[in-house]
């Protein structure tokens, strides 16, 4: 029987084969990338625990990222729903508009130790890479970004910003044209340059080196939050959910990690992913629908797959949830029951959007508005001492062309 | 113990002073019946077969590759189908050894024993698992080994020599060199010199044990890579059936004729 245990974070909770629960994660990794994985990994774990680079890390969080980010109540929204108090995590207002500039941030310093002069990253959404190539110039590296087309054309927004900060993107034809093909493009361009490029792995997916120091990165939230939540309601309340929309993980990672050891009875953690549009069958929920153990992108984990090992297609309004697979480490939290999975249509999500943005004075982007669709679901069922506070990890302004699609309108 | 395949053909092309020529294809591409087809006919010339069992999410394939296996897949071939090229070529060229390649999740799905019986059953020699490093692989290979199909090694220049030794002591009759750090089908951008002397230093570690080169050969660059065991083409001919289709030309003799070529290029 599969066991979370205590006082260990969980990024470190694997064997000696990288393994979470004996059987999530790993390296299925082709033989040239081994020692870069293997460098990476001994570098990592000397500067995780060394106050320099911590001091460094604390440093670019507080006054690049802009940590903490605000922690805000939605009394509208909770008086409109009547039941549980609302609150939501800002991390959309960090530098750059989501969580991604956590791990970019610490991607980035890292490179610098390894003396690497490249960076190369995926994006689904676009934050990921247009968080990495606004810290890649700032940390002065020169910064490729792989990006499907389906996605370049959805996000244009993002794919502005990445090349007015100087990156390079190469746009991925391949297969579905998404997120799966713009990580295995990265990956192969790593295979032929690894010895002077570092690659940034977007969220906590692929081999187990990229889902610690991903994870590493995004605790940072659940630590902010903490600290709010103790200084909002003096101590930790009775009954709080913590909402987070799923795709590769990292935002739900870092907005659970510091709760994980508490008891889900006191804080349930509830995972919400893309369920596509109504009634389709190319969802991208490998959780909520029991997706088979698989192997993609160097990991094992629950992923869409047919019977024969295919990587399925997928479809989400939400490019950065419209990804196959899932972390590792969220395997791990579903089959110990740590975490409860759920997935929210492309339609929900955009009715999520209507109502909070019509409330509230915040503009989640379609990613978290998964989460928002949740909450909304719950939250007039729940006693009004329950705390949910669903993590806002994005901002709208890359969604604009597609709410205006969607909605015929923009906030 | 009985001479595997695998070893035989290396000892005949030892005699023969040349190396082995191994043809890496796509299963299936552009078809089921032509590249079995392109098999036929390439294996006058071949000394081994490696036949690709197509996977849609290929980390470690180049654009050439890539292209057959997304035809492949588009032309609905299954790994059942796989299995029935080798039978049926199997069938014709029961001496010519053949090598299986391809990634790790569709053997996962099939179940490592399922998969590795089903290749004994059809006639595969030997098996490479691209995303299945040392030492990840060491129960399947031991699995292999058991069923007498070699389970490849592969070697890269970025393998540390102590990494290279425990390889090399697991590995079993061949072990794959990977030319430089890149995809399946870059430019050769390592002088043959130093490829050769990487080459060497494996070698060295065992004698008996027959080491063939890849990536990166083709006509231009086999010639200077003769002194090796044995030499892996492959983007190039899944470029060429790519042309060929795109031309409206038959690949078995396009891609014949290269083969013919590359084989008279290390004689």
């Amino acid at each position: 029987m599969m066991k979370l245990k205590k006082k260990i974070p969980l990024i470190d909770q694997h064997d000696k084969h990288g393994f979470w629960g004996g059987k999530f994660g790993g390296n299925f990794i082709p033989e040239t990338l081994k020692k870069p994985v293997d460098d990476l990994t001994d570098l990592f774990e000397n500067l995780r625990y060394n106050k320099k680079f911590l001091n460094q890390r604390n440093y670019y969080f507080k006054n690049y990222v802009g940590s903490p980010t605000p922690l805000i109540k939605l009394q509208n929204l909770s008086d409109h729903l009547g039941g549980a108090q609302i609150w939501s995590k800002m991390v959309s207002e960090a530098n750059g508009g989501a969580h991604k500039i956590y791990n970019a941030t610490v991607h980035c310093l890292i490179a610098k130790k390894a003396n690497k002069k490249y960076i190369v990253g995926d994006t689904g959404a676009g934050y990921a890479g247009k968080m990495l190539s606004m810290a890649a110039k700032k940390f002065g590296l020169k910064c490729k970004i792989f990006m499907g087309i389906k996605d370049m054309k959805r996000q244009k927004p993002n794919c502005e910003a990445m090349r007015k900060n100087g990156a390079e993107i190469i746009p991925v034809y391949s297969g579905s044209q998404t997120l799966v093909d713009a990580v295995s493009e990265c990956m192969r361009y790593w295979v032929s340059n690894c010895d002077t490029t570092h690659m940034c792995v977007g969220s906590t997916v692929g081999p187990n080196i990229f889902v610690k120091i991903c994870g590493w990165s995004t605790a940072q939230i659940s630590r902010e939050l903490k600290v709010q939540i103790k200084s909002e309601f003096k101590k930790i309340p009775n009954k709080i959910e913590l909402i987070n929309c799923v795709g590769g993980g990292s935002s739900a990672y870092g907005f659970w990690s510091e709760f994980i050891d508490y008891d889900k009875k006191q804080i349930k953690l509830i995972g919400v992913e893309a369920g596509g549009p109504k009634n389709s069958k190319l969802h991208a929920a490998p959780l909520t629908n029991n997706a088979k153990l698989g192997i993609l992108h160097g990991a094992a984990a629950y992923v869409c797959q047919n019977s024969e090992g295919q990587i399925s297609e997928t479809e989400s309004i939400s490019a950065g949830l419209d990804y196959p697979g899932v972390s590792p480490i969220h395997c791990y939290l579903k089959d110990t029951k740590r975490a409860s999975y759920t997935s929210a249509t492309d339609e929900e999500a955009l009715n999520a959007y209507k109502l909070v943005t019509k409330l509230e004075k915040i503009n989640p982007s379609l990613e978290p508005c998964h989460a928002f669709a949740e909450a909304i679901k719950n939250a007039p069922k729940l006693s009004k001492d329950t705390i949910v506070i669903v993590n806002s990890c994005g901002d709208a302004k890359k969604d604009r062309d597609i709410l205006k699609a969607r909605l015929r309108k923009i906030k | 113990m009985k001479v595997s395949l695998i070893n035989s053909t290396f000892k005949k092309t030892k005699k023969e002073n040349r190396p082995a020529l191994l043809t890496y294809t796509v299963a299936g591409d552009n078809n089921k019946k032509i590249s079995l087809e392109i098999l036929k006919s390439i294996s006058n010339y071949a000394d081994i077969c490696e036949i690709g069992f197509p996977h849609n999410t290929p980390i470690a394939d180049g654009g050439q590759i890539q292209s057959s296996t997304y035809r492949a897949l588009k032309n609905g071939i299954k790994i059942k189908d796989v299995f029935s090229i080798v039978k049926n070529f199997k069938k014709l060229k029961a001496d010519k050894p053949v090598i299986l390649m391809g990634y790790y999740n569709m053997i996962y799905q099939y179940g490592d024993n399922n998969f590795i019986n089903i290749c004994k059953k059809v006639g595969v020699d030997g098996l490479i698992v691209i995303d299945l490093p040392y030492p990840e692989n060491k129960i399947f290979a031991k699995k292999c080994k058991k069923k007498n199909i070699s389970f490849i090694q592969l070697i890269s220049p970025t393998t540390s020599k102590n990494r290279m030794k425990k390889i090399m002591q697991d590995s079993h009759d061949m072990v794959y060199y990977i030319s430089m750090l890149s995809t399946t089908g870059g430019k050769l951008k390592v002088s043959p010199k130093k490829i050769l002397e990487n080459y060497n230093k494996i070698k060295n570690l065992n004698k008996k044990k027959n080491i063939v080169i890849g990536f990166g050969i083709t006509e231009k660059t086999i010639g200077s890579l003769k002194k090796a065991d044995g030499l892996v083409v492959g983007s190039a001919l899944c470029g060429e059936i790519s042309k060929s289709v795109e031309k409206r030309q038959n690949p078995v003799t396009n891609v014949t004729n290269i083969v013919r070529r590359l084989k008279n290029k290390i004689i």
